[in-house]
């Protein structure tokens, strides 16, 4: 598909044969791919906005063609109110951006909002999607507010009043102060520490070192009582739900040694922690911090979901239509749904004939005919002709409200490694608690005076900083390492399953395809086919079925009085003469019987007595596709394909792929069932997928992964987020994945033989506490150090191949 | 070494002050967003737009 030339200038997708399309920027003119890329190219000329072609990361989002205006209801009051927050006289929307892709995205955003009269303030986080925009209500209203930002290609939702962001920037801002005090308070505690250390082999006056002490408490204190909160509340918690957790550990150990060095210093006595205090909780928040900060970027898009049915909906009440909110809507309801919306709740078709994509539910390619009495689903898109619809379910008793209960179901069932490593946790502290006690009553009978040293010492001594920074930091180092490379990891488990899975489950439609229809051949039957083309785009321009999609970026004049045939295909007239694309069927009626040349599948044109052309419509494969089934296959890993669409073209995409074992028509019920009984044989299943029908099986799967092309769901339920939509980095991830659980095993082994050694010697009192703690810190340190050499170096075989570049135009020059 | 009795106090005096000066920027919403701002330099200022309605 490349092949047929470069790509838009507006959104990057190839240029389709037909009549050139141009947009004049800076005196040159640049070729786009459809009149709705030109629209928006030159709305961004006109403002004066043509820096952001300059400066942009990524390409832009095609426009989507609006057959009607669905922005105009934001404006009715009582669709407003509960949406709005006020400030002053002033009306604050929160606006989630679908499309929304780089800083430039933002800033054009922003600037073009700005510009509105009535706008007072615009924020546009391109980290988060959101825009938070204030306006004056006398002045602009907010259809006017959201009309721009659709006009620009970008599809805004509007956020309740409180928005979940807000939330998400507290945490984050608490946790960037913790993160401040317990990093300032180390960097003082290690300087006086450093002399307390020199002084301890050197000679120091007791008097300064007294002090240094007193010091040293005083910069502990916050960073324990501040920073260190969370361990102790979570510890707290876990206590309440009686099993012990991480945090049990981790709030026992700085405690203890803060309390002991607290009471040395007070007593005049034996050794202060107070530098393995302050590192150990400055180390383990960094983790954390970072852990958040995929979760949030995760759980941001996962919102989107929310807003797959629509807030409105039309309702029939004594022959007239009405807009209510989706929530009043009652099972027995007669809704008019246009053309381009959404189903607001699951219902069969009343008066009228439809086709609906259910792409997003059950993976299906190919919109589903809806002839009067079939059943429609809630959130599928209404593709055919606008319908009335009699409600047959809503809320949460509707399909989509079922999907998402079945998602959390598969949630529940899940947290089995990280109960492991809990258990273990719990495990070797408890022995270390028992062992200290030991230690201190055999002491006690032995030599009183050295009991409190030698048991502190053992308790510093086996401090599991070492064994619990040697997975923390193994995993943030790799997951630094991944998110380099465009793949976010949501969940610190996921690299050990992705090291250990061997099967691969890739979903077909969207994920080893790019999932919309794209044309692939052109077969001509005595026209011309660049005329062919151009008639045939004429008449597919009035219709918003998905595969007249595959026809948008041939510029042509819509067809004379064209009719739409709801499955069959499309009549009208192009300069004066009558033409059919569609079905061989339908074209047959016009163009007479289908002669023996003309295969039957695919679509026709043609015009009174004579086949014009026939047009072969797919779906492309993803780009590096085979290359990574390939791969995935040298890396021990078996690839399978699991597939709501037909079987027909899943076999065809498995043979192009090289995939041998595929399942075609499973219903996400279907999928899930198989993804457990492959597990029930004991396989580690990655799952692959982008689709919302996908949602419980990447749940239910040992790792899963999904790309941050598709549904916004996937995304939300996979452990890895494949950001560029690149299926390539998936072999890099499970390499990278499989180094990380090795140095993982490394430091694992290693704190594991240093406490071994260590301990022994500490419980025979051969070990001053000073030298413990020095030989903690040094264990943990190296332990470290071990990790980072995972966010260096790239893995073998993988550092050769360049990082696909989304946009054509991404570099300042 | 009696000086720092006086050095050490007046270094905590200054980590405090740049604690603060950090919590007031964290509450200020300067680490919320990292990127954008920064493109903010090299988009180039215009005079305002002729007061013409949006299309």
């Amino acid at each position: 598909m490349n092949a047929l030339g470069p790509g838009c200038f507006h959104c990057g997708e190839p240029i389709l044969p037909g009549p050139r399309l141009v947009v004049t920027l800076d005196g040159e003119s640049r070729a786009v791919c459809c009149s709705g890329c030109r629209a928006a190219a030159e709305l961004i000329r006109e403002a004066g906005l043509g820096d952001y072609y300059r400066f942009r990361t990524a390409s832009a989002p095609r426009p989507q063609a609006q057959s009607d205006d669905p922005w105009s209801t934001y404006d009715r009051p009582e669709v407003q109110l509960p949406l709005l927050g006020d400030e002053d006289g002033r009306r604050v929307a929160n606006l989630l951006i679908e499309g929304l892709r780089c800083s430039a995205c933002s800033w054009l955003i922003g600037e073009r909002l700005g510009r509105l009269p009535g706008i007072v303030r615009a924020n546009v986080n391109p980290a988060t999607a959101r825009a938070q925009v204030a306006f004056d209500p006398r002045r602009i209203g907010l259809a006017a507010v959201l009309r721009s930002i659709a006009a620009l290609g970008y599809r805004p939702h509007v956020l309740g009043a409180a928005d979940t962001l807000e939330v998400a920037t507290r945490e984050r801002r608490l946790a960037l102060k913790r993160l401040a005090v317990a990093g300032f308070g180390m960097m003082q505690v290690m300087m006086i520490a450093t002399a307390l250390y020199v002084g301890a082999i050197d000679g120091i006056d007791p008097i300064i070192r007294e002090y240094l002490r007193i010091i040293s408490l005083v910069v502990a204190t916050p960073v324990l009582l501040y920073a260190g909160r969370p361990f102790f509340a979570g510890a707290l918690a876990a206590l309440r739900a009686r099993h012990i957790g991480m945090d049990v550990p981790v709030a026992i150990g700085i405690g203890l040694a803060f309390v002991a060095s607290t009471w040395n210093t007070f007593t005049h006595q034996g050794d202060v922690y107070f530098d393995s205090v302050t590192m150990f909780i400055f180390l383990l928040l960094l983790g954390r911090f970072v852990e958040m900060l995929a979760r949030h970027s995760a759980g941001s898009t996962a919102e989107a979901l929310l807003y797959l049915v629509p807030a409105t909906a039309l309702r029939i009440v004594a022959g007239r239509r009405e807009r209510v909110a989706v929530a009043s809507l009652a099972a027995g309801d007669l809704i008019w749904v246009p053309v381009g919306e959404c189903f607001a709740a699951d219902g069969v078709v009343y008066g009228g004939a439809t086709a609906a994509d259910e792409a997003l539910l059950t993976g299906e390619s190919m919109p589903v005919a809806k002839p009067a009495g079939a059943r429609v689903i809630g959130g599928a898109l209404n593709t055919g002709a606008p319908v009335e619809i009699r409600l047959t379910a809503v809320g949460q008793s509707t399909v989509l409200a079922g999907i998402l209960r079945l998602l959390e179901r598969a949630q529940t069932e899940r947290p089995r490694i990280a109960r492991l490593a809990d258990r273990a946790a719990a495990w070797f502290v408890t022995r270390v608690l028992l062992g200290a006690v030991l230690v201190a009553a055999i002491w006690l009978v032995v030599d009183p005076s050295r009991a409190f040293e030698a048991t502190l010492a053992v308790l510093v001594v086996t401090c599991p900083c070492a064994l619990s920074l040697a997975t923390p930091t193994a995993i943030t180092a790799a997951t630094a390492c991944l998110a380099r490379r465009g793949l976010l990891v949501t969940r610190p488990d996921a690299l050990e399953a992705l090291a250990r899975a061997d099967t691969v489950l890739f979903d077909k439609t969207g994920t080893l395809t790019l999932g919309q229809p794209q044309l692939q051949r052109v077969t001509s039957h005595g026209l011309d086919s660049d005329e062919a083309l151009a008639i045939a785009a004429a008449l597919e321009r009035g219709s918003e079925h998905p595969l007249s999609r595959a026809f948008d970026r041939i510029a042509a004049a819509a067809a004379e009085s064209p009719s739409i045939h709801a499955g069959q295909g499309i009549a009208g007239r192009v300069g004066g003469q009558s033409y059919r694309i569609g079905t061989a069927a339908f074209v047959a009626a016009l163009a007479g019987p289908r002669p023996a040349t003309v295969a039957e599948p695919g679509i026709h044109l043609g015009g009174e007595g004579r086949w014009l052309a026939s047009f072969e419509l797919g779906d492309a494969l993803r780009p590096h596709a085979a290359e990574t089934v390939r791969e995935l296959q040298q890396l021990g890993l078996r690839p399978s394909i699991a597939s709501g669409d037909h079987a027909v073209a899943v076999a065809a995409t498995a043979a192009q792929v090289g995939i041998v074992d595929w399942h075609a028509r499973l219903l996400p019920q279907a999928k899930l069932a198989l993804v457990e009984s492959l597990r029930a044989q004991g396989a580690q299943v990655l799952a692959v997928g982008d689709g919302i029908n996908d949602a419980p099986t990447l749940r239910a799967a040992s790792v899963s992964l999904a790309l941050g092309t598709g549904s916004a769901l996937a995304q939300a339920s996979a452990d890895l987020i494949a950001l560029r939509g690149d299926l390539a980095t998936l072999p890099d991830a499970v390499r990278i994945a499989r180094r990380t659980t090795a140095i993982i095993r490394q430091n694992l082994v290693w704190s594991a033989t240093y406490n071994l050694i260590a301990l022994p010697v500490a419980a025979l009192g051969l070990v001053p506490p000073w030298l413990a703690a020095v030989g903690m810190s040094t264990s943990s340190l190296l332990v470290v150090l071990n990790a980072l050499r995972l966010a260096g170096r790239p893995p073998q075989g993988s550092a050769a191949r360049p990082v696909p570049v989304l946009a054509p135009r991404a570099a300042v020059s | 070494m009696n000086i720092l009795f006086v050095l050490i106090p007046l270094g905590l005096v200054l980590v405090v002050f740049a604690l603060w000066a950090f919590f007031w920027a964290v509450g200020d919403g300067q680490f919320d967003d990292l990127e954008s701002p920064g493109w903010s330099v090299v988009a180039e200022d215009r005079p305002p737009p002729p007061p013409a309605d949006p299309p």
